[in-house]
């Protein structure tokens, strides 16, 4: 072990060496999933300059002073997404002080109580000890989702970098998350049916603003963000029920909203409607339990049933300490019948495209950031972990504070123990 | 209620404190009755009724790759099955007349999986407002209620940890409370009553919880406790309450036996103390009757509760949830206490904040070192070899060489000594109950499922007959 150790930390020495004097890099030797229609090519090296992906193919030559990382066969794929998460928005999920995910003004909750407005990117914090320990798991990018218990409406997100900038937004992200079903009854006076009634009224305050009178649920700021996306922007329902699915994507389509399901237990039961109208769908694989009657359809093959329909996915299990286990959704999902490139396309390249970065990241291929992640066997396996990860080309140190715990203990008990 | 019913409903529950039970009058038999053949014993209140089925023709599973939950792994193994017993494990195995054979080639075989921290039942699917039934979070000891009264065997989470390979698993009252009562060990069959899950003889536990839970819950409403040495000091003055009624059942004891050796011919017989539940139970963890299982996740709060059982001599039989156990292997080990652990949760409380994915390989690390690998999930429960196989790559990572056999412990043997069932089931040695699972491969992947599930010898999940799969009521 002892030996590993000092390999992996030269070699990780190395790379940060390398990347100070120049950042651009050649994998040698990899099995490239690269997560496009390419699918995965063996033996394949990956050039990466400037932060991009400038070549990928065999035999490439190494230009001057590149660095030199030799894959041996190792797979490597695109960074893999975290799914939706409050990574950077909290530290302590019960502890309020370290949360700034969710919106809870002291109004009456029938009062001014929809703030689409409320937007949560300007409270990421790069520096969070959540952002190392997804991103030495492979993880190189979320999406910031806004939670909801009181409001209809939680208030917009957007995808962020894991790499620990502090500018980390990436461009063309921007959604708006709304709670459907059982998980806006709070904010809709207890009925599902009133969260159309109260979907309506806000439509008309924005389309009529002079309606927008006494009672009205929107300020200004919320007519004016609501505003963007019913002209095509991209709303993100949580929705688990099929009956409600399906009204939820008639009513956002009426309305010129692009919708995205999260959630979807019953997706599979409408997976035609849902391929017919390209709405994506952000599931849960592992979410096969009655957890509640929203839910009662909920099975282990939604993933692979919503495939084969054509639906468009992509993975999230909603939980930003455990966003690294993105990743065993997806390989679960191949356990349940989902094909293989299909569940990492559910972690990469799908929802990139889903959520509008589609054209920066997501793939191995020519022109996209270097996004990348090195495995230690079958990317989707429990038994792997990544050897190392770069974000737009710059390796990532592969520690966390959970890896230094691990270390100062470890030390201790061998030391102390006997055996 | 007659009279020797009510005996034995006294029995029955005291068989929690020795003492107790020790002075309760006889029940039935006189010399009289004595003479003539035994009565059929009548059935303890709240006893398993637990029947395995007919195990039917002995099966004799062939050429696979056994993991022995022993730390053993036999290659191109076989599996004799006989009435509902393992009869023989070995190579090579001759079929006895009429036994079924399964060529099990290129398949791995393991115990049956042991949960040891569940809620299914007591916090059932779907999660709704009815079926709140974990925490009776009233008082912050409630040390007399027990979990099995409040599970609903049709929690379609049964059949779905079932599909996993869980064969045996704990059901604990939640953490609200610093004692929330007793546990029950069942078998994971399909039945209408618990009763008829009840693993038969295996003890109950007591769900004892540390930190931030209880004084969450109880501080929030202005009562003891709010601090951590509140939890302390509820704990420590529910087990002094116990010592003393654990006294006061000996002083009567002994009175009784002065009564029953007729010293004085008019004597009337002593009235003994009024039962106290939940001082039943703390004595019965005294005594060992009941196993402690202690929810806590700081290192130092592990060592408070150490202290705390010594003083009031009772032992802990595992450490649950415990994200900080790896900061305290080398005493857990020294100590005899097992870490029932998570593979990698962390961060959704302060106390979770140094959960590492290295916790359940440094815990396994020293030579007494007892891990398990927990779920306290319906969807962890559902893949416990998922989540020990997390667990044993991040040992092996920080150099720890843990090969499955090794792993496969902390999910079936281990377990099954934390919860005192370890001479019946978790383990494939011949004379033990037949709790097997045939996987499709290495359960130590994210690809593996469990083909075939036997439970006491009878085939409870076969996942090629979905039709012959047990449903809950709730999931027609």
């Amino acid at each position: 072990m002892k030996v590993r150790c000092l390999v992996a930390a030269f070699a990780a020495a190395n790379l940060a060496a390398g990347a100070a004097c120049a950042q651009d890099l050649l994998i040698r030797g990899a099995r490239v999933h690269t997560a496009s229609a390419a699918g995965t090519l063996e033996n394949t090296d990956v050039l990466i300059q400037g932060g991009r992906i400038t070549d990928v193919g065999a035999g490439l030559a190494a230009p001057a002073g590149v660095t030199i990382v030799e894959a041996k066969g190792r797979a490597l794929t695109p960074g893999l997404f975290g799914g939706l998460t409050q990574i950077g928005l909290k530290e302590i999920s019960l502890e309020p002080s370290t949360v700034d995910a969710e919106l809870e003004l002291l109004a009456p909750a029938w009062q001014h109580h929809w703030r689409p407005e409320f937007d949560v990117t300007p409270a990421f914090n790069p520096r969070s000890s959540l952002v190392p320990v997804a991103r030495i798991e492979g993880m190189t990018w979320t999406m910031l989702a806004p939670l909801s218990d009181r409001s209809l409406v939680a208030g917009q997100g957007a995808a962020v970098t894991l790499d620990g900038r502090f500018d980390a937004v990436l461009g063309g992200s921007r959604s708006l998350f709304v709670n459907w079903g059982s998980a806006g009854d709070e904010g809709s006076g207890g009925s599902r049916a009133a969260q159309f009634m109260l979907f309506d009224q806000a439509i008309r305050e924005v389309r009529q603003p002079e309606t927008a009178g006494e009672g009205a649920l929107l300020l200004p700021e919320g007519r004016a963000a609501l505003k963007t996306y019913l002209a095509g922007g991209r709303v993100v329902f949580r929705a688990e029920r099929a009956s409600d699915i399906r009204q939820v994507v008639h009513y956002a389509k009426r309305h010129g909203i692009k919708p995205v399901i999260a959630g979807g237990s019953e997706a599979w039961l409408i997976a035609e409607q849902l391929a017919a109208a390209d709405v994506p769908v952000l599931l849960d694989v592992l979410d096969n339990l009655p957890g509640d009657f929203d839910r009662l359809g909920a099975r282990l093959d939604n993933a692979a049933l919503l495939h084969v329909a054509g639906v468009r996915i992509a993975f999230s299990n909603d939980d930003s300490h455990q966003a690294r286990k993105n990743r065993q959704l997806a390989g679960n999902a191949v356990a349940h019948g989902l094909p293989w490139n299909a569940a990492l396309a559910a972690i990469t390249s799908g929802p990139a495209e889903i959520f509008g970065i589609g054209n920066d990241r997501g793939r191995i291929e020519k022109g996209k950031a270097a996004d990348l992640v090195l495995w230690s066997g079958d990317p989707l396996e429990v038994t792997t972990v990544a050897d190392q990860v770069w974000i737009a080309g710059q390796p990532v140190d592969m520690r966390s504070r959970q890896t230094e715990l691990r270390d100062r203990y470890l030390e201790r008990l061998r030391s102390n123990s006997v055996r | 209620m007659t009279r020797s019913g009510w005996k034995l409903c006294l029995s029955a529950v005291c068989a929690a404190t020795a003492t107790a039970c020790a002075i309760q009058p006889e029940a039935v038999p006189g010399p009289a009755a004595a003479a003539s053949p035994a009565p059929e014993p009548a059935r303890l209140p709240y006893s398993s009724t637990y029947q395995a089925g007919a195990s039917g023709a002995p099966i004799l599973i062939r050429n696979a790759t056994i993991l022995t939950g022993t730390g053993t792994r036999l290659d191109g193994g076989d599996l004799l099955i006989e009435n509902g017993r393992i009869a023989a494990i070995g190579s090579k195995l001759t079929a006895p007349d009429g036994a079924a054979v399964i060529d099990a080639n290129g398949r791995w075989v393991t115990p049956g999986l042991i949960d040891v921290h569940s809620h299914l039942g007591v916090y059932p699917s779907p999660s709704i407002n009815a079926h709140s039934d974990g925490n009776e979070a009233t008082d912050p000891v409630t040390a007399g209620v027990w979990a099995e009264h409040s599970l609903w065997p049709q929690d379609p989470g049964f059949e779905a940890a079932l599909r996993g390979g869980v064969t045996t698993m704990q059901i604990l009252p939640g953490s609200a409370n610093l004692i929330g009562g007793r546990g029950v060990t069942v078998k994971n069959v399909w039945a209408p009553t618990y009763q008829a899950m009840k693993f038969p003889g295996a003890k109950q536990g007591l769900k004892m919880a540390c930190g931030e839970n209880p004084k969450r819950v109880y501080g929030g409403r202005q009562k003891a406790p709010s601090t951590r040495m509140g939890n302390v000091a509820g704990y420590r003055q529910a087990f002094a309450d116990a010592q003393d009624y654990q006294e006061q059942w000996k002083e009567h004891e002994a009175k009784q036996a002065v009564f029953e050796a007729k010293i004085k011919p008019d004597a009337t017989p002593p009235k003994p103390p009024k039962r106290d539940l939940r001082l039943e139970t703390l004595a019965a963890a005294m005594q060992g009757e009941v196993l402690v299982h202690n929810h806590c996740y700081r290192a130092d709060e592990m060592a408070t509760m150490l202290d705390l059982a010594a003083e009031f001599g009772f032992r802990i039989s595992a450490f649950h949830h415990g994200t900080e156990a790896y900061k305290l292997a080398d005493r857990l080990a020294a100590d005899g206490v097992c870490g029932a652990l998570w593979a990698d949760w962390w961060g959704f409380k302060l106390e979770a904040y140094d959960g590492i994915q290295e916790n359940i390989a440094l815990v396994d690390y020293p030579d007494d070192g007892c891990a398990i690998v927990h779920s306290d999930s319906d969807e962890g429960i559902q893949r416990l070899n998922q989540e020990a196989a997390k667990a044993m790559t991040r040992g092996s990572r920080a150099g720890l060489d843990i090969p499955p056999e090794r792993a496969i412990r902390w999910v079936t043997s281990n377990a099954a000594r934390s919860l005192g069932i370890e001479a019946q089931t978790g383990s494939l040695e011949a004379g033990k109950m037949a709790d097997v699972v045939i996987w499709n491969g290495n359960p130590f992947s994210v690809y593996a499922l469990a083909d075939q599930v036997y439970v006491d010898g009878v085939l409870r999940f076969d996942r090629a007959h979905p039709s012959d799969q047990p449903l809950s009521d709730f999931s027609l």
